[in-house]
C-alpha cells in the first residue's frame, strides 16, 4: 500500500504524458517513450547490482541480446520442413509452436513466443549463472573487464552466427501475443497499448526493485556495498547474494531484450554492442548509482533523447562525455546536484542524517 | 569442556610471526580478555578465530567442533559474533539498519518473497525491526536509530556495532579493542555494557589494549607479547606478573 503511493506520481506522469501527447497530436512521441521503458528496465536491473550489490557489469548489452537474440530467433526460424518429425509434431499440439504465414503467403511453424519468452530468460539465468560463479570472484577493475569479455563474446557469437541472421540481425519477429487483446508489436494501431504495456512492465519492476531494497536481502546486498567483511561476519553468504543479484539485473536485461525485440520487430547486432553496455552503466552513474528513481529517470530521459536523435552522429559520444561529467561534477548522480548557496555549503554531512 | 578452545595456533605472514603456538580455552559464560602491547598478534588472533583469516597451523574448537577453514558466514552461523577495532558501519545505511543486518541469520526471505513482499515477509520485517529498535534501546541509542551510521559520533558507532552484534543472538561475542578511541567515561561504559552483555548469558572474548578496563571485568586474562602466550590467569595475578609488567612498563 505504501509502496503504491510511492508510485502514484510516477503512474499519474505516464498518463500525462499520453494526454499530452494525443492532445498535441505527437503520439509518435510514445514510440520512443515505450522503447527508453524497455531499455530502463535493464537500467533499474543493472542499478541493483551496481549501485546496491556494488558489483559492476559491462556485459549486460550480451544479456539484452541473449532475450532479445533467442526470442526472435525461435519465433522466426521456420520449422515447416520438421513437422513429420514426431518431436516436432508433439510440440505443435502442445501450444509450444504456432502456425503462422509469411509476408510472402508461405505457411511458417515456428515456436510461441510464449514458450520462446521462458526458454530466452531461462537461458539467460544459466549464463548469467555459469558466468557469474567464476567472474563475481573478481573486483573492480578485473570484474568489469571480466564482463566486458563477456560482452564482446556474445557479440562476436550473433555477428558470427548464422542462425542469428550475422550483420543483419533478425527481422519479421512476430508479435507477442501476452493476452488475447494485449499485444506486444510495432503495429501503427497499437501504439498507446505498446506505451502502457512498456511502461506498466517498467513499473512492475520499479515496485518489486524497491521491495527488494528494502528488505532483508536489500539490506544485505547494502551491506555487502558498505563492508563486505562485516557484512560476511553478519552471516551474509556474501557470494551467494552477488551471484543471485547477478543473475536477477541479466533476468532483468533480457527481458528487456525479448520485449524490444518484438516491438520493434527484429533486433541487430548493435544491441549486443559493447557500447550499449557502456551506455547502460554511464545511466545507471548519471542517476546516481544506489538510486533507482535516478537510474529510471535518467535511463528513460536519455534514452529517449537519444531515439529522437537529439544527439545525432555523435550518439554514443555524447554517452561518454556524459559520464565523464557525471564522474567529475556530480558522482552521487545528477539529480543529487542542488544549487545551495555559498555560505549553506558545509552543513551537507550533518543533513545527511 | 571449553565453548572455544584456540588449540596451538600459527599464524605466519611471510617471515613474521604473527601468532606463534597460542592455547587457550574459553569456558560458557565468562569475559575472557586477550591482553598484549600493540603488535602482539590480538587482532590477528580474532581474525583466525572468526574465519576472517586462514591459520598457518594449529586448531579452533567451538563446542568441540573444529571451525579452521569455515568461511566468515559460516562461523557467523554457529553463533560467533565479531566487532572490529575500526568500526565498519554499513555506510549508505541508518543505525536501525545496520542493526537489521544483524538480524540476517535469524531471518530467512530470500529474493523472490522479498521482492513480492509476500506476507511471511512483511511478518518477518516486522519482527526484525521491533527487535533492532529494542536493543538500540538497550544501548540507549533509540533516538537516533534513523540517522545515517556514518554521521553518528565515534561512540554512538561503537553503540551500533555492539547492537549489530547482538542481534545475531551470538553464544559467543568476539570484541576487538571495544574502547580504542574512546574517552574513560565512554571507556567505563563499555565495561558496564560488557557485563551486561554476559549477564544476557553470552560469553564474551575481548581483546584490548587498555589495562583499567580489562581488569575491572574480566574473569580471566591472557597475555600476548609477539604472538606467543606468556601468561593466563585471573586479573589480580596478571597484575602481580613480573613479566607482564616488563612488557607493559619497560625494563628496569
Amino acid at each position: 500500500m505504501k509502496r503504491l503511493l510511492t508510485i502514484a506520481p510516477l503512474l499519474a506522469a505516464v498518463i500525462a504524458i499520453h494526454l499530452l501527447c494525443a492532445a498535441t497530436g505527437t503520439l509518435y512521441y510514445l514510440t520512443q517513450m515505450t522503447m527508453s521503458a524497455y531499455y530502463a528496465l535493464l537500467i533499474i536491473g543493472l542499478c541493483v547490482l551496481m549501485g546496491y550489490a556494488g558489483q559492476i557489469s559491462l556485459g549486460h548489452g550480451g544479456f539484452f541480446a541473449i532475450g532479445g537474440y533467442l526470442s526472435a530467433a525461435l519465433t522466426t526460424h521456420n520449422l515447416e520442413h520438421l513437422q513429420d518429425n514426431s518431436v516436432i509434431s508433439a510440440l505443435h499440439s502442445f501450444g509450444v509452436l504456432q502456425s503462422g504465414q509469411d509476408l510472402y503467403g508461405g505457411t511458417l511453424l515456428v515456436v510461441n513466443p510464449w514458450f520462446a519468452c521462458i526458454l530466452a530468460i531461462l537461458a539467460a539465468v544459466v549464463i548469467a549463472y555459469l558466468i557469474g560463479i567464476p567472474v563475481l570472484k573478481l573486483k573492480g577493475h578485473y570484474l568489469a573487464m571480466a564482463t566486458l569479455g563477456f560482452g564482446i563474446i556474445i557479440y562476436r557469437v550473433v555477428l558470427a552466427s548464422e542462425y542469428f541472421g550475422e550483420a543483419d540481425g533478425i527481422s519479421e519477429v512476430p508479435a507477442f501475443v501476452l493476452l488475447p487483446g494485449l499485444v506486444v508489436s510495432g503495429d501503427f494501431a497499437g501504439r498507446v497499448q505498446n506505451y502502457y504495456i512498456a511502461w506498466g512492465l517498467l513499473i512492475i519492476g520499479l515496485i518489486l526493485l524497491l521491495n527488494l531494497i528494502d528488505s532483508r536481502v536489500g539490506r544485505a546486498l547494502r551491506a555487502i556495498h558498505g563492508s563486505s567483511e562485516a557484512a560476511d561476519a553478519m552471516g551474509v553468504n556474501t557470494a551467494r547474494f552477488k551471484l543471485q543479484t547477478f543473475v536477477l539485473s541479466a533476468v532483468f536485461a533480457a527481458i528487456a531484450g525479448i520485449f524490444l525485440t518484438h516491438y520493434n520487430g527484429g533486433i541487430g547486432p548493435s544491441e549486443a554492442g559493447v557500447m550499449k553496455s557502456v551506455r547502460y552503466v554511464a545511466l545507471v552513474a548519471v542517476g546516481g548509482m544506489a538510486h533507482l528513481w535516478g537510474a529510471l529517470t535518467m535511463g528513460v530521459l536519455l534514452n529517449f533523447l537519444s531515439l529522437r536523435g537529439a544527439f545525432g552522429a555523435y550518439d554514443d559520444a555524447v554517452f561518454g562525455l556524459i559520464l565523464i561529467l557525471v564522474m567529475l561534477y556530480a558522482p552521487n548522480g545528477i539529480l543529487s546536484v542542488r544549487w545551495r548557496p555559498r555560505w549553506a555549503r558545509k552543513k551537507t554531512a550533518v543533513e545527511e542524517g | 569442556m571449553d565453548l572455544l578452545q584456540v588449540d596451538k595456533l600459527h599464524k605466519r605472514f611471510g617471515g613474521l610471526q604473527a601468532v606463534s603456538d597460542v592455547s587457550f580455552g574459553v569456558r560458557s559464560g565468562q569475559i575472557k580478555a586477550v591482553i598484549g602491547p600493540n603488535g602482539a598478534g590480538k587482532t590477528t588472533l580474532f581474525n583466525l578465530i572468526s574465519g576472517a583469516l586462514p591459520s598457518s597451523s594449529g586448531r579452533v574448537l567451538f563446542k568441540g567442533q573444529e571451525i579452521q577453514g569455515k568461511k566468515p558466514h559460516q562461523v557467523a552461523q554457529l553463533g560467533i559474533a565479531r566487532t572490529y577495532q575500526n568500526i565498519k558501519m554499513f555506510s549508505g545505511m541508518t543505525a536501525l539498519e545496520n542493526v537489521m543486518v544483524g538480524r540476517h541469520l535469524q531471518s530467512r526471505s530470500g529474493f523472490v518473497s522479498s521482492m513480492f513482499n509476500l506476507p511471511g515477509t512483511r511478518g518477518e520485517e516486522r519482527l526484525i525491526r521491533e527487535k533492532s529498535m529494542e536493543l538500540l534501546g538497550l544501548l540507549e541509542i533509540a533516538d537516533v536509530a534513523h540517522v545515517s551510521a556514518t554521521s553518528l559520533a565515534f561512540g554512538q558507532q561503537r553503540a551500533v556495532e555492539f547492537a549489530r552484534a547482538l542481534a545475531m543472538e551470538p553464544e559467543i561475542l568476539l570484541l576487538d579493542e571495544p574502547a580504542a578511541g574512546l574517552n574513560m567515561y565512554e571507556t567505563a561504559e563499555v565495561g558496564r555494557l560488557i557485563s551486561r552483555i554476559r549477564d544476557l548469558g553470552i560469553t564474551v572474548l575481548l581483546v584490548e589494549h587498555d589495562m583499567s578496563l580489562v581488569m575491572d571485568i574480566s574473569d580471566e586474562i591472557v597475555v600476548l607479547s609477539f604472538g606467543q602466550k606468556i601468561a593466563e590467569n585471573l586479573p589480580a595475578a596478571i597484575q602481580q606478573d613480573p613479566e607482564v609488567i616488563k612488557i607493559y612498563l619497560g625494563e628496569e
